[in-house]
């Protein structure tokens, strides 16, 4: 008892100024944090609002008359580009993550695939702007197309969205698929029926995630050779192209202010496809965690 | 009687109807419309003046896509010198002439190309504009500047009477044809430059870096400047004869700014002008050359028209290599002219 209690000094005063202080140097990093992106938002809107409109979205890109230019050409680039790298890289990446987390036995090898899955998501994205060049463009013949493109970005969010959906399948509980064998089901109607219905949302999220993460990528399109100056839609997925974030990254280099607008106007277009993005995967998240199948 | 007017508008209605549809066709067939693609990359100097020509002869040839990509002078000739066809671009831009290097591979690759030159452009030095004892510089200062090595990190070491300022450089980076024509032009051998300076391909972050330190020295094209004359002070420059020239269009016109003024080229694959698209959008270009390149837009030095008749020719008659190197036919002309840069 004595023991206890000689070296015990409550300074409780002393020990909840040092908790406040804690919460008070949070709390600011996230007012910082807020005000930054507030402040980056306010300044690219001020800039580019007044630019808005239908015929921004409908225009091509134009350097003698900017006060007619639009984003037309850079937001069908986008469009081509999501929708090809989404077709490649969701079946193949949660083809993969389900490989991994439910069929491969627990080996050596297994671990030594997901650590070097784990160490590509950090690999820069220009490297795959070379890999693609060398691969898709050269080897393959792709051409500077929107298909060289998308797969470039495809190689770039696989390893992003084989992880995400490799964390969700890992979220469901071990419980379910051993009920689900012992009821005498086979692993592919364990998958099917109990472990993806469990996993679908989650996988999703991280799917938009990482397609939101390719829909801001300039540096490997620069690099596989998206074009600068394009004034018409790719017709089809071997067309050359420009996207979105090298239209804003050219304008922001030429010398006249207005082009300084029309980037701040691109900037918003850029925002307004990916906030809807991004919230769809809130709500996905939120929804799932409403009907959960299990605790 | 009603039904007859409305007959009658109906009739009105569909004669108007044919005689659009014959007027669209009309338009249609009537000239030759032309397809397919044109495919221009290079230089982030000339990428202005070709940008605005594809826009231009778009708005006459609306199905021809002409399509300009920036990748500097160097990068440009990378894809206009591919080693696979379908991957080179049609017509290189270009803000110095082509090097013996490149010459060789185009060789190598069995590739004939066309030089034609469309016009001038300076570049400019300027200094922060509180700056005022930095009014001109001597090519000899801007050497011991911008040498490998050079030691000078004060204005006070460049000239007796500069006060006690801590210098900051600004300038291109190593893929810029501004670099190359520059290091050339003053330090004497191309990409001779220290390399403790703030380098960008952005000339907009050039631009902030030296209207935003007090001690600033840089250096990129003219036109640039001019878009931001009001946050800059021009400085002028001593070709090491006492007399300072101030560069403006009308002195880089008249060849006295050296020298630092350069001629700017297109390189055109001779197996790609066989193609109608990639003749007719040169050949709009060179008829319309002086309103492009002088384009309130676009802002560089025309040549005379002797010049781009000159280029015309070496198009039509398939005089390959080039002209700054070479000789040939009205090569000596062009030398005579472009030997003042």
């Amino acid at each position: 008892m004595t023991l206890v209690n000689t070296n015990f000094e409550p300074r409780l005063a002393h020990r909840r100024r040092i908790g406040w202080f804690f919460a008070f140097a949070c709390a600011s990093m996230v007012v910082l944090a807020v005000f930054v992106l507030g402040v980056l938002l306010i300044s690219v809107a001020d800039q580019g609002w007044r630019w808005l409109s239908l015929d921004f979205l409908d225009n091509f890109p134009s350097r003698l008359n900017p006060e007619k230019a639009g984003v037309k050409s850079a937001l069908f680039g986008t469009l081509w580009l999501i929708g090809l790298t989404a077709a490649v890289s969701v079946p193949i990446g949660m083809a993969a993550a389900i490989y991994l987390h439910e069929y491969a036995a627990k080996g050596k090898l297994t671990r030594f695939i997901e650590l070097n899955i784990a160490n590509l998501a950090g690999v820069p994205s220009i490297v795959y702007g070379i890999l693609g060049l060398a691969v898709f463009i050269r080897l393959c013949g792709l051409g500077r197309s929107v298909l060289a493109g998308a797969l470039t970005l495809s190689l770039l969010i696989l390893p992003v969205i084989i992880i995400a959906s490799r964390e969700a399948l890992a979220a469901v509980p071990d419980s379910i698929r051993l009920a689900a064998f012992g009821l005498g089901a086979t692993r592919w109607q364990t998958v099917r029926s109990h472990v993806l219905p469990a996993a679908i949302p989650g996988m999703m999220t991280g799917v938009i995630l990482a397609l939101s993460r390719a829909l801001g990528e300039a540096a490997p399109l620069i690099m596989i050779g998206a074009l600068t100056f394009i004034t018409f839609v790719p017709e089809g997925p071997l067309d050359t192209f420009t996207a979105m974030p090298i239209q804003i990254y050219n304008w922001i280099d030429e010398p006249d202010l207005i082009f300084q607008e029309l980037a701040g106007a691109g900037i918003l277009v850029l925002l307004g496809m990916l906030l809807p993005m991004n919230a769809v995967a809130v709500g996905i998240r939120a929804w799932h965690q409403r009907r959960k199948a299990w605790s | 009687m009603q039904d007859l007017l409305r007959t009658s508008k109906r009739l009105t209605a569909s004669v108007v109807a044919i005689a659009a549809v014959t007027f669209m066709t009309g338009s249609a067939f009537g000239q030759t419309k032309l397809s397919g693609t044109v495919k221009l990359d290079g230089s982030s100097t000339v990428a202005p003046i070709t940008m605005a020509a594809a826009e231009m002869f778009m708005g006459e040839q609306p199905r021809v896509r002409v399509t300009v990509g920036i990748s500097g002078t160097g990068g440009g000739f990378k894809k206009f010198l591919d080693e696979k066809a379908d991957l080179r671009t049609d017509i290189s831009d270009a803000s110095r002439v082509i090097k013996g290097k490149e010459i060789e591979r185009a060789k190598k690759l069995g590739i004939e190309f066309i030089e034609i030159p469309i016009g001038i452009d300076g570049i400019a030095v300027m200094v922060h504009p509180s700056n005022a004892f930095a009014n001109f510089l001597t090519v000899d200062e801007l050497k011991r500047i911008w040498s490998p090595g050079s030691s000078i990190t004060n204005w006070s070491q460049v000239r007796k009477g500069f006060p006690d300022v801590p210098m900051k450089l600004y300038g291109p980076g190593t893929d810029s044809g501004t670099f190359d024509y520059f290091t050339k032009a003053i330090c004497g051998k191309e990409k001779a430059s220290r390399s403790d300076y703030t380098a960008s391909e952005s000339d907009n972050v050039l631009v902030r870096g030296i209207a935003g330190n007090k001690g600033s020295l840089g250096y990129f094209g003219y036109s640039y400047y001019q878009a931001n004359q009001d946050k800059l002070k021009l400085v002028a420059i001593d070709n090491n004869n006492g007399t300072p020239v101030t560069p403006s269009l009308d002195i880089i016109r008249g060849g006295t700014y050296k020298p630092l003024s350069r001629p700017m080229f297109l390189y055109v694959n001779k197996t790609a002008y066989t193609r109608p698209e990639v003749k007719a959008f040169l050949k709009y270009f060179l008829d319309n050359a002086k309103a492009i390149v002088e384009h309130p837009r676009v802002n560089y030095v025309a040549l005379s028209d002797e010049l781009y008749s000159i280029g015309r020719h070496r198009l039509n008659t398939g005089q390959v290599g080039s002209a700054m190197s070479a000789a040939g036919d009205n090569t000596a002309k062009l030398q005579e002219v472009f030997s003042k840069f």
